[in-house]
C-alpha cells in the first residue's frame, strides 16, 4: 500500500507539494518523491496534471461487510438523569436530511432507566422510530453497558449511518461502539452529505488543528459512524403530531462484562454556561489582561442578554474555567451577535465561531486576523472602546433586544 | 506495577503560518512537539510508578523521526520506549492504529494501566485510547481530570463532565485518558537528557515483530479513508470603522440597529 510516483510521467512541476496536508513530497531531481510522512491519502493524486501519482491500492475490499445489507440513519438520543440533551434534536434535524437524501427511515435510540416517556419528543423532532433500551443498570452511563447496548441494537437493525453527539459521553461511547463493530468513525463533523451514486457518507472536518478541512469516507464497513459538536447542526421545528414507532429491545445484563462504577455524578455550577444557545457571546482573549478585565465583557454581555467565552488563552491564564472556552477545543459557538474582544483569531478559535450571524472585532492590533472574519472591526483598545460601548447602549437604553430566536 | 504511556508525535499545529499571498499552508519547517496531553500522560505514569518502583514504558508509532519524541519521555524519566515503525503502517486512520498499539501492549506482557492524552492536536478525535482499551477487552475511563485512588487492583478517578465532574472506579487493568488539568508535566533533568540519549535505547518494532495481521493495518487495515482535504474558505473581509474611539462605537450602534442586531 503506498502512493507511487511515475519517474516517466512526472514532469517536475511541483504542483503536487504544496496540495499534501502532510509535506510528504519532496522534489528530487526534479521529480516528485514521497517520504516517509505521508499517510496515502491522495491529496497528490487529484493535483497531479499528468496523472503521474496514483495509489497501488488493491485489496482495500473488506470481504466480511456487504454494505447494501445495512439500512436507516441513526441517531444517538443522549439523555442524562431523564434530560433529553439539545444535540440528540440537532442531529435529528441533521439525520432527517441523510434519511431523506436516501430515501431511508430516520431512527433515535434511547438508553436508560425510565426513559420511554422521551421518545414523543424524538418522534416530535423528526424520528421515525425509537429504539428503546430500558434497564436500572442503564441509569447512568457507563461505557461497557452502554456500548453493550448500542452494539446489540446495531448488529440486529443494522443502520448505514450512525451520528453521535461529541460530548464528553458521546466522544467515550462512540469510539468504543466503533471497535467493537470494526468500522470507521470519523469526530467532530462539521458538514455531512450524502455521495447518491456511492451510497456514501461525506464526513466533513476540521484537521490540523483546524488549520484544513479534509472530507472522509468510510467506503465499505458499515455502519458508518460520525460524532458532530453541539451547536453545528440545526434542529427542525418539532411536530408534536408526528408520531412514531417504538421498538424495545431487553438488555442482557448477564451478557456483559462491568468493571467500572460511576460512585457520584457532582455538578459544579459556576462552570455552567451555555454558549451553544446564547444568542449573544462576548468573547474575550489575551488583550483582556487579566481576570479582573473580564467584568467589563460581563458588564456588556449582561447590557444584551448574552454570556461571556474567552478564548483558549484566556483560559489557559486562568482568567476563565474552561466551560468558557470558544474555538476548536472549545465549544461551537454561533449566536445572532459574536463580540471579539482583544482576540488574535487564530484559526483554532475562528473554527469555534465562524458560524455567528454576525461578528464585532475589537483589537488594538490592526493586522488581527480576527478582522478577516469580521463584519465590523474597531482598531482599539478594548479597555477604551468597551465602557464607551456600555454607555452607549445605556443611553440608547438598549433593551435585551429582539433577540427571542436565532433560528430565523 | 508496570504502566504503558502512549504518546503521538504532532506537529506543532498551534504555530501553523499561512502564505499571506496564496492563502495556503505552509509546512514546511513547522516544529514537531510531545502531543501536550500525552505530556500530563506521562506525568501520572511517573508520578505513581516513582513511589513504587513501578516500571513506565512508552509506545508510539511513528516514522523514524519519533525516535526524538521518545528520548525526550525517556529524559523525563521513563524507563523504556518502543517506537512502532514500519511503512505497512502509513495511513492507518484511528482504528487501523489502536489495532497496531494493542498488539505492541500485547507484546509487551501484563501491566496495570495504559495513560493516554485525551486527544492530539493535529487530528483531535480522541479516538485511539478508548479504541486500544476495546482491542484489549479492559475499561477505559476518558476525561480524566484527578486521580482519587490507587490500589493494586483499582483506580478510582474524577472524570470530567461539561457541566462538572463523576467519580468513577475501574478494575485494573484499566486505560485512562488524561486531561491536561490532571498534572504539571515535568521538565527533563540534565542526567536524564545525556541518558536518554547516550545509554538507554529505544526499541523499534515492526508490523512482524508484533505479530499484526497484515489485513488489519496501515490504510488497508483501515475503515475510513481521506477522500479530500482543502482550506477552509475564508469569509469576506468586512468593514473596518473609522474615526476616535467614541465614533467608532456610535457607527457601531447604527450599523447593529440597521441591520436589526440590536
Amino acid at each position: 500500500m503506498a502512493i507511487i510516483v511515475d519517474k516517466n510521467c512526472c514532469v517536475g512541476c511541483t504542483l503536487c507539494v504544496p496540495a499534501c496536508p502532510f509535506a510528504a513530497i519532496d522534489m528530487v531531481n526534479g521529480l516528485a518523491v514521497i517520504n516517509d510522512q505521508c499517510t496515502i491519502c491522495g491529496a497528490c493524486i487529484e493535483v497531479c496534471p499528468v496523472t503521474a501519482i496514483s495509489r497501488d491500492d488493491e485489496g482495500t475490499e473488506c470481504e466480511v461487510c456487504t454494505p447494501e445489507s445495512y439500512s436507516g440513519v441513526w441517531v444517538f438520543a443522549e439523555q442524562r438523569q431523564g434530560q433529553m440533551l439539545n444535540i440528540a434534536y440537532e442531529l435529528l434535524g441533521e439525520g432527517k436530511k441523510l434519511a431523506g437524501a436516501l430515501n431511508v427511515p430516520l431512527s433515535a435510540v434511547l438508553i436508560g432507566s425510565n426513559v420511554a416517556p422521551m421518545a414523543k419528543d424524538l418522534y416530535a423532532y423528526g424520528a421515525d422510530t425509537v429504539y428503546l433500551v430500558e434497564d436500572k443498570e442503564l441509569e447512568l452511563y457507563r461505557t461497557e453497558t452502554y456500548t453493550a447496548a448500542f452494539v446489540g441494537l446495531v448488529k440486529k437493525y443494522m443502520p448505514e449511518i450512525i451520528l453521535m453527539g461529541a460530548t464528553h459521553i458521546g466522544r467515550d461511547l462512540a469510539p468504543r461502539v466503533a471497535g467493537r463493530l470494526v468500522t470507521g468513525l470519523t469526530a467532530d463533523c462539521t458538514e455531512l452529505g450524502i455521495d447518491l451514486e456511492e451510497r456514501i457518507l461525506l464526513q466533513t472536518r476540521p484537521a490540523f488543528g483546524g488549520n484544513i478541512m479534509a472530507t472522509i469516507l468510510c467506503p465499505v464497513h458499515r455502519p458508518q459512524i460520525a460524532t458532530v459538536r453541539s451547536g453545528v447542526m440545526k434542529k427542525a421545528a418539532p411536530d408534536y403530531d408526528k408520531t412514531g414507532s417504538l421498538v424495545r429491545e431487553a438488555y442482557r445484563s448477564r451478557e456483559v462484562k462491568v468493571r467500572t462504577k460511576v460512585r457520584e455524578i457532582v455538578k459544579e455550577m459556576g462552570k455552567v454556561v451555555n454558549l451553544e444557545d446564547a444568542k449573544v457571546v462576548v468573547c474575550g482573549g489575551r488583550g483582556i489582561g487579566s481576570a479582573a478585565g473580564f467584568a467589563l465583557l460581563e458588564k456588556l454581555a449582561q447590557k444584551l442578554g448574552g454570556v461571556v467565552g474567552g478564548s483558549r488563552g484566556a483560559v489557559d491564564a486562568g482568567w476563565l474555567p474552561s466551560g468558557h472556552q470558544v474555538g476548536q477545543t472549545g465549544k461551537t459557538v454561533h449566536p445572532k451577535l459574536y463580540i471579539a474582544c482583544g482576540i488574535s483569531g487564530a484559526i483554532q478559535h475562528v473554527a469555534g465561531m465562524q458560524g455567528s450571524k454576525m461578528i464585532v472585532a475589537i483589537n488594538k492590533n490592526p493586522a488581527a486576523p480576527i478582522f478577516k472574519v469580521a463584519d465590523y472591526g474597531i482598531v482599539g483598545d478594548v479597555h477604551q472602546v468597551l465602557p464607551l460601548l456600555i454607555a452607549a447602549l445605556d443611553e440608547q437604553g438598549a433593551p435585551p433586544i429582539s433577540l427571542k430566536q436565532a433560528d430565523d | 506495577m508496570k504502566i504503558v504511556v502512549c504518546i503521538k508525535q504532532v506537529p506543532n499545529t498551534t504555530e501553523v503560518k499561512f502564505d499571506q499571498k496564496t492563502g495556503t499552508l505552509i509546512r514546511e519547517g513547522l516544529p514537531t512537539i510531545i502531543n501536550p496531553e500525552d505530556k500530563n500522560a506521562l506525568e501520572e505514569a511517573l508520578a505513581i510508578a516513582g513511589p513504587v518502583g513501578g516500571q513506565v514504558t512508552v509506545l508510539t508509532m511513528g516514522p523514524a523521526q519519533a525516535d526524538y519524541a521518545l528520548r525526550e519521555t525517556l529524559a523525563m524519566g521513563a524507563h523504556e520506549a518502543i517506537l512502532l515503525s514500519d511503512r505497512a503502517f502509513a495511513g492507518a486512520d484511528t482504528w487501523a492504529t489502536s489495532y497496531a498499539l494493542a498488539k505492541a501492549v500485547e507484546k509487551l506482557g501484563e501491566f496495570s494501566l495504559i495513560f493516554c492524552g485525551r486527544q492530539a492536536i493535529d487530528g483531535d478525535t480522541a479516538q485511539v485510547g478508548p479504541e486500544l482499551a476495546e482491542h484489549l477487552d479492559i475499561p477505559h475511563i476518558t476525561y480524566v481530570r484527578r486521580i482519587v485512588a490507587l490500589d493494586e487492583k483499582t483506580v478510582v478517578v474524577e472524570r470530567a463532565l461539561e457541566d462538572g465532574y463523576e467519580i468513577v472506579e475501574s478494575t485494573m487493568p484499566a486505560l485512562l485518558t488524561t486531561l491536561k488539568e490532571l498534572n504539571v508535566p515535568r521538565y527533563p533533568s540534565a542526567g536524564g537528557v545525556i541518558t536518554a540519549f547516550d545509554e538507554k535505547k529505544v526499541m523499534v518494532w515492526t508490523a512482524e515483530s508484533v505479530g499484526a495481521d497484515p489485513a488489519k493495518i496501515g490504510l488497508k487495515g483501515s475503515p475510513t479513508q481521506v477522500k479530500r482535504t482543502f482550506t477552509p474558505p475564508v469569509k469576506g473581509t468586512g468593514k473596518m470603522l473609522t474615526g476616535t474611539h467614541k465614533e467608532m462605537v456610535q457607527q457601531l450602534i447604527q450599523e447593529l440597529r440597521t441591520k436589526h442586531v440590536l
